[in-house]
């Protein structure tokens, strides 16, 4: 398929993303592996053309809200990955000073108002920032990024219905990566597709292409647009996959018991994001081949770099455990 | 001074401090209408932008006051009865009071939950709890409970003005009582006890409407040669500490008056901290004065039946001094 209206230089911006997610990922899987690092993680892999389509769509002054699944969605925004590193390390150089873990990295520098743990507990918050955007008469969009799992939330209900009401600039991208922990979606709703929820609340519903971060990328543009524009919130349901667990580790709670058909995982490797757009950015010869490898080890460095810095930083001092409290 | 009712010294603080900045706003269900009516007439004033009527649907709506806080503005969230904060818990308890500490100090969420807090018109369980103590035990959210016109306008102010999550409880049950309130400005910080009583032969301390109760109940002990001083706390969290703790000393004797549940009770934590850190001055066991532990009733005989009452204050003073 043609891109011809994304420019040659997103559709590099939206691979470099992409790449960028899939190696970090890569390296937090074998981090957890080794033991290295405490709490849960919750891995993006399989769907990064989503947080990498949909972020290329937003300006610096733009926000997000995210998700316990929250690192792609940090690195789409322009999150800076040794911050987030130490972060996952619980090192009192990352994000959060190490009080917040994987699941709760925010950059209000950047847009990133902060990855919620609780399922559908971020709707809300988007609608906040998109009616914030309304009060203020600013351009500025507000997205929530969520899953199948949170749609079947009442806050989803809530959520969507409200920024209906006013007419907000909002645009709720549900991944629906085909799990909710280890329910399959399709055993949780009776329908196939979560997009057509949107007709009770009397906005748009689209369903993309999870997979493509390009269509991703040209379906958040045209909900952009009609949000600046004062006509209110989308709901952009991206058909994606998760390639691996629910957490990493979680053989530790399913006691044996296996919950996916091979076949399935199969068909998903081989439908990959990041695969779909080298093999586009390849034959349509946007980057000459040297150029992608000298990307991909340039981002595998960083990523390395930002390990090694994050097992050097120090623990938080125990006296900030009393700090960043009431103002 | 002028004499004004309490819900209408909580309409004349939203009014003054939506004037004063721009970035103060109501939301709610029926804000413009003005259900209780501490909002009434604030639409006429400031319009659709600033006073904003939404469905009902109270975990969104603090969710968004929530979104609108951390993006730079500060509102007042009016969830009309305390017991619909329980649709919203997750937002208040997960996100509002932690944000700012979980995200490591990048944030702040400068916003004011309001609600009407515990009985009084004989509504029936579902809109006559109280429910300032769930609040207390949740880490960064202020909570406040006046028991005056004066109190509640002042206090309210502070709140709005307050850099932190806020959950500001008025009560039903004194919404038209009437009191002394200024005609200047004047703000109370939050977090500082008011003695509304000055006794020395027993501490009672009290909060919202029991402050009443216990003030009642001192008057018929005066009869008796007691002299009880009546604390209002006014801040449930943070609780001024100090001030009970001075009483306490002078006194030796501590009844806690709360309309709560009595299991994890407000005056369960006034009593735990008076028991470690008041011990050895205490001359009788602390006293708890409580709701009965069942719902709330509707029969207004069984509502003050299942609430705090001065014969429950008077029987609980006797106790410290048997």
């Amino acid at each position: 398929m043609h891109h011809r209206d994304i420019s040659l230089d997103v559709v590099l911006d939206i691979y470099t993303r992409v790449l960028r997610i899939r190696r970090f990922e890569e390296e937090v899987a074998r981090l957890f592996r080794q033991g290295q690092l405490p709490g849960f993680v919750h891995l993006y892999i399989g769907e990064e053309a989503v947080a990498a389509g949909v972020c290329a769509a937003l300006t610096n002054e733009d926000t997000i809200v995210s998700t316990h699944r929250g690192h792609g969605h940090v690195i789409a925004k322009g999150g800076d990955i040794k911050r987030m590193m130490a972060e996952l390390f619980g090192k009192a150089t990352g994000y959060c000073k190490g009080k917040g873990g994987s699941m709760h990295i925010a950059d209000f520098g950047i847009g990133m108002l902060g990855a919620i743990g609780i399922v559908g507990g971020g709707l809300p918050i988007a609608v906040g920032a998109g009616l914030s955007a309304w009060y203020t008469g600013s351009d500025r969009v507000s997205v929530c990024f969520f899953g199948d799992g949170a749609a079947n939330e009442g806050s989803f209900h809530e959520s969507l219905n409200l920024a209906s009401t006013l007419a907000l600039p909002v645009i709720f991208v549900c991944e629906n990566n085909q799990y909710g922990e280890f329910t399959p979606a399709a055993n949780a709703m009776n329908i196939t597709d979560i997009a057509d929820r949107a007709v009770a609340y009397g906005i748009p519903g689209v369903v993309a292409d999870g997979v493509d971060a390009l269509e991703m990328h040209r379906i958040t543009r045209a909900a952009v647009k009609r949000a600046r524009a004062g006509g209110g919130p989308t709901l952009i349901e991206a058909k994606t996959h998760r390639r691996g667990s629910h957490a990493e580790g979680e053989e530790a709670f399913l006691g044996g018991q296996t919950y996916r058909d091979e076949a399935e995982t199969a068909a998903a490797q081989a439908n990959d994001p990041l695969l779909l757009l080298h093999t586009y950015v390849s034959e349509q010869d946007i980057a000459p081949a040297e150029r992608l490898e000298t990307l991909d080890a340039d981002i595998t460095r960083l990523v390395a770099e930002a390990v090694a810095a994050a097992r050097n930083s120090p623990e938080p001092g125990i006296e900030t455990v009393f700090e960043d409290l009431w103002l | 001074m002028p004499r004004k009712t309490y819900v209408a010294a909580i309409q004349e603080a939203l009014a003054e401090e939506m004037r004063r900045d721009s970035r103060v706003f109501l939301i709610g269900e029926d804000v413009r209408i003005g259900v209780f009516p501490s909002t009434r007439g604030l639409h006429a004033e400031f319009g659709n932008q600033r006073v904003i009527d939404t469905p009902i649907s109270e975990l969104a709506v603090a969710g968004a006051g929530i979104g609108a806080a951390i993006t730079g503005l500060r509102p007042i969230v009016d969830l009309m009865f305390g017991t619909f904060l329980y649709l919203a818990f997750d937002q208040i308890a997960n996100q509002a009071g932690a944000m700012r500490y979980m995200y490591g100090g990048q944030t702040m969420a400068p916003l004011v939950f309001m609600a009407q807090n515990g009985a009084g018109s004989s509504a029936g369980h579902h809109h006559s709890q109280a429910v300032h103590q769930f609040f207390m035990n949740m880490p960064q959210i202020k909570v406040i409970l006046p028991s005056t016109p004066y109190d509640g306008k002042g206090l309210l102010k502070s709140a709005i003005r307050d850099d932190n999550p806020v959950l500001f409880l008025h009560s039903l049950a004194l919404g038209g009582k009437r009191g002394d309130v200024p005609a200047e400005e004047y703000l109370i910080p939050i977090g500082l006890a008011d003695i509304k009583r000055a006794g020395r032969d027993v501490t009672i301390c009290s909060a919202g409407p029991t402050v009443q109760t216990a003030l009642d109940a001192a008057k018929i002990l005066e009869g008796e040669g007691v002299d009880a001083e009546v604390i209002d706390l006014r801040s449930l969290s943070p609780w001024d500490k100090g001030t009970v703790l001075a009483s306490v000393a002078k006194t030796g004797r501590f009844v806690a008056v709360d309309e709560s549940f009595p299991t994890c009770s407000a005056a369960s934590e006034w009593c735990a901290t008076v028991a470690e850190e008041a011990f050895h001055q205490l001359r009788a066991p602390v006293q708890r004065v409580t709701n009965k532990d069942v719902p709330m009733p509707f029969s207004p005989v069984l509502e003050q039946a299942a609430l705090p009452s001065a014969a429950d204050v008077i029987a609980a003073v006797r106790e410290t001094l048997a």
